[in-house]
C-alpha cells in the first residue's frame, strides 16, 4: 500500500476558501475542524479525484453531484468493533452495573460511522443481559456510511481483525457467535440488530433529540477545535439524564475547568465521565 | 570522521527534535531517550511503530530512564519545551500551527499507525527550518517521504547508516529518493544529539 504522500499541499488561506465555499453552498460548516488533519483529507481527496486546488473548487461549486461524495471522503470512516478492548472492560466493570438499575437504556452512539462501535455495545449489554431493555441510536453526518451500518454486513477479513479485539475485552465465547457467516462476508444477528437505530445527525448544527443513560462519542473531538468540542459537550450534557455517562475516546480528555465541574471522572484513562450537577 | 560545525549549528538551533524508527530501532532510541540532558529546552517527538491491543511498557521504560519529562501524546495536548513526546499506538500524530498536538484516526500509511511519514509531514509544515530529523532502522520504507518534505522545508534531516542499522531499508529508502542531507554512524548520531550545543 502506498502511503497518503500529497505532492502539493493546500495552504491554509486556500483551506479558509473551500470551506467557505462548502459553507455557503451546500451549508456544511467545516470552520471549526482542526487543520492538519482536514488539510490532509483535503489532499487526499485532490489525489483520489485527481483534482488541483481550483479542479477542487470549480467542481464544488458547479457538480452538486460531487459534494455527497466529497463529503464521504472528508470524514474518516475508519472504525473498528471494539476498537480499545480495555475500553469495553471498563464499560463492563464499572459502568453496566449501574445502567442495569434503569427500567429502559438508552445510548447514543454519536459519530457511529459504519455501525461497529453501535454493534459492540449491542453485544456487550446483550452478554450483560440488558440487551433487552437496552436502545441503541446511531447517529452520523454521512448519509453513505448509515446505509452500510444499517446493513450490519462486514467483511470476513474485518471480522478476523475484530475478532482479535474481542479476544482482549475478555466477553465471553467469540466475536463470530454474534455473527451469521456466509461465503466472504458475516452478517450481525438480526436479534442485535433488532434494538439499534441509524439517523442522520450532524454535531455541529443539529440540536439533541433524546434523553439517554448514556452517550459515546469516540475518536470524533480529535477532528475538532477545543471551542467546538465544548459546544458539543454541552449539547451531550443536556441530552443526559442525571448521572448519564459519557464516553470519549481514550486520548481525548476533558479540560476544561467549566465541564470538569459537570462531568465527574469515572474512568481517567479510557475517559468515562458522569454527568453530575443541574 | 568528525562531524563538522555546520551540522552541529544547525542542530543546536533547532526547537524540535523528531525521532523515527521500526524494526531494530528501539534500543537505541532507549539509549538516546537516557542520553538526553537535563533542561534541554528542544521538544522530543518519537514515532516507533507498534502495535494496538499489545498494552506496551514503552512510556513507562522511557520515563524511568529519562532525565526530560516524558508523555504519550494525547489530543489537543500543547507542545512544549524540555518533553519527549511519544505517537500512541493506533493513532496518526499531527501538529497544528497554534503548537499543540491533534490526532487522527484515519488509513493506516505503509500498514503503520502511527505512520513516520505522517507525523514528519505535519511537523514540516508548521516548524519548516527548526527542526532535526533522524530516521533510525525499520523493515519499510515510512518516513522517507516525511522526511524528504523536511528537508524541502529547511529542517537538518538524518539518516542512520544503513550499515549500523539492524534493518536497512528504512534509512535506505530515504537516502534513496535523497531525503536525507547527512548519512551518519550511530556513534555519530549519538555524539551530535548528546550535546547540547
Amino acid at each position: 500500500m502506498k502511503g497518503l504522500v500529497t505532492k502539493d499541499t493546500i495552504t491554509s488561506v486556500q483551506l479558509n476558501e473551500l470551506i467557505d465555499i462548502v459553507k455557503k453552498i451546500h451549508g456544511f460548516d467545516f470552520s471549526d475542524y482542526t487543520e492538519a488533519s482536514f488539510k490532509r483529507r483535503l489532499g487526499r481527496i485532490m489525489m483520489l479525484k485527481k483534482l488541483d486546488f481550483y479542479d477542487l473548487k470549480h467542481v464544488l461549486i458547479n457538480d452538486h453531484g460531487f459534494f455527497q461524495e466529497f463529503l464521504e471522503e472528508i470524514t474518516v470512516n475508519v472504525t473498528e468493533m471494539f476498537r480499545d478492548p480495555t475500553f469495553y472492560k471498563a464499560l463492563k466493570n464499572e459502568v453496566v452495573p449501574y445502567l442495569s438499575t434503569y427500567q429502559h437504556v438508552k445510548v447514543w452512539c454519536a459519530g457511529c460511522s459504519s455501525g461497529e462501535e453501535v454493534y459492540s455495545l449491542a453485544i456487550l449489554l446483550n452478554e450483560e443481559k440488558l440487551g433487552k431493555k437496552s436502545y441503541i441510536y446511531g447517529t452520523d453526518i454521512n448519509t453513505e456510511v448509515l446505509n452500510e451500518a444499517r446493513k450490519g454486513i462486514y467483511s470476513l477479513r474485518k471480522i478476523k481483525s475484530y475478532s482479535e479485539n474481542y479476544l482482549f475485552t475478555g466477553l465471553p465465547g467469540s466475536l463470530t457467535n454474534h455473527f451469521t457467516i456466509m461465503y466472504d462476508a458475516g452478517a450481525i444477528r438480526s436479534e442485535l440488530k433488532q434494538n439499534t437505530l441509524f439517523s442522520v445527525h450532524n454535531l455541529i448544527s443539529d440540536t439533541g433529540f433524546n434523553e439517554f443513560q448514556m452517550i459515546t462519542c469516540r475518536n470524533v473531538f480529535i477532528y475538532f477545535e477545543t471551542e467546538l468540542q465544548y459546544k458539543i459537550l454541552d449539547l451531550f450534557y443536556k441530552s443526559l439524564c442525571p448521572l448519564g455517562y459519557l464516553c470519549l475516546g481514550n486520548k481525548e480528555t476533558i479540560r476544561s475547568d467549566v465541564f470538569r465541574k459537570k462531568f465527574k471522572v469515572i474512568n481517567q484513562k479510557e475517559n468515562i465521565y458522569q454527568k453530575i450537577g443541574s | 570522521m568528525a562531524l563538522d560545525n555546520r551540522i552541529k549549528q544547525r542542530w543546536a538551533q533547532s526547537k524540535i527534535l523528531l525521532l523515527g524508527g521500526s524494526a531494530g530501532s528501539f534500543k537505541l532510541l532507549f539509549k538516546l531517550v537516557k542520553l538526553l540532558p537535563e533542561n534541554f529546552d528542544k521538544t522530543v517527538i518519537i514515532i516507533i511503530h507498534r502495535k494496538k491491543n499489545f498494552f506496551s511498557e514503552i512510556e513507562k521504560l522511557f520515563a524511568e530512564n529519562s532525565r526530560m519529562c516524558l508523555r504519550e501524546i494525547s489530543d489537543k495536548e500543547p507542545i512544549q519545551g524540555n518533553t519527549i513526546y511519544i505517537a500512541p499506538a493506533n493513532y496518526h500524530s499531527l501538529v497544528e500551527n497554534e503548537g499543540f498536538f491533534s490526532l487522527d484516526v484515519s488509513e493506516a500509511v505503509w500498514y503503520s499507525k502511527p505512520s513516520i511519514d505522517v507525523t514528519f509531514e505535519s511537523v514540516a509544515e508548521v516548524y519548516k527550518e527548526r527542526v532535526t530529523a533522524v530516521l533510525f532502522s525499520g523493515a519499510n520504507q515510512d518516513g522517507a517521504e516525511g522526511l524528504l518534505k523536511l528537508r524541502q522545508n529547511g529542517a537538518l534531516t538524518i539518516a542512520q547508516d544503513p550499515q549500523d542499522a539492524e534493518m536497512a531499508e528504512m534509512p535506505q529508502s530515504a537516502i534513496n529518493i535523497h531525503a536525507a542531507e547527512y548519512i551518519l554512524r550511530t556513534i555519530e548520531i549519538f555524539e551530535l544529539l548528546g550535546n547540547k550545543n
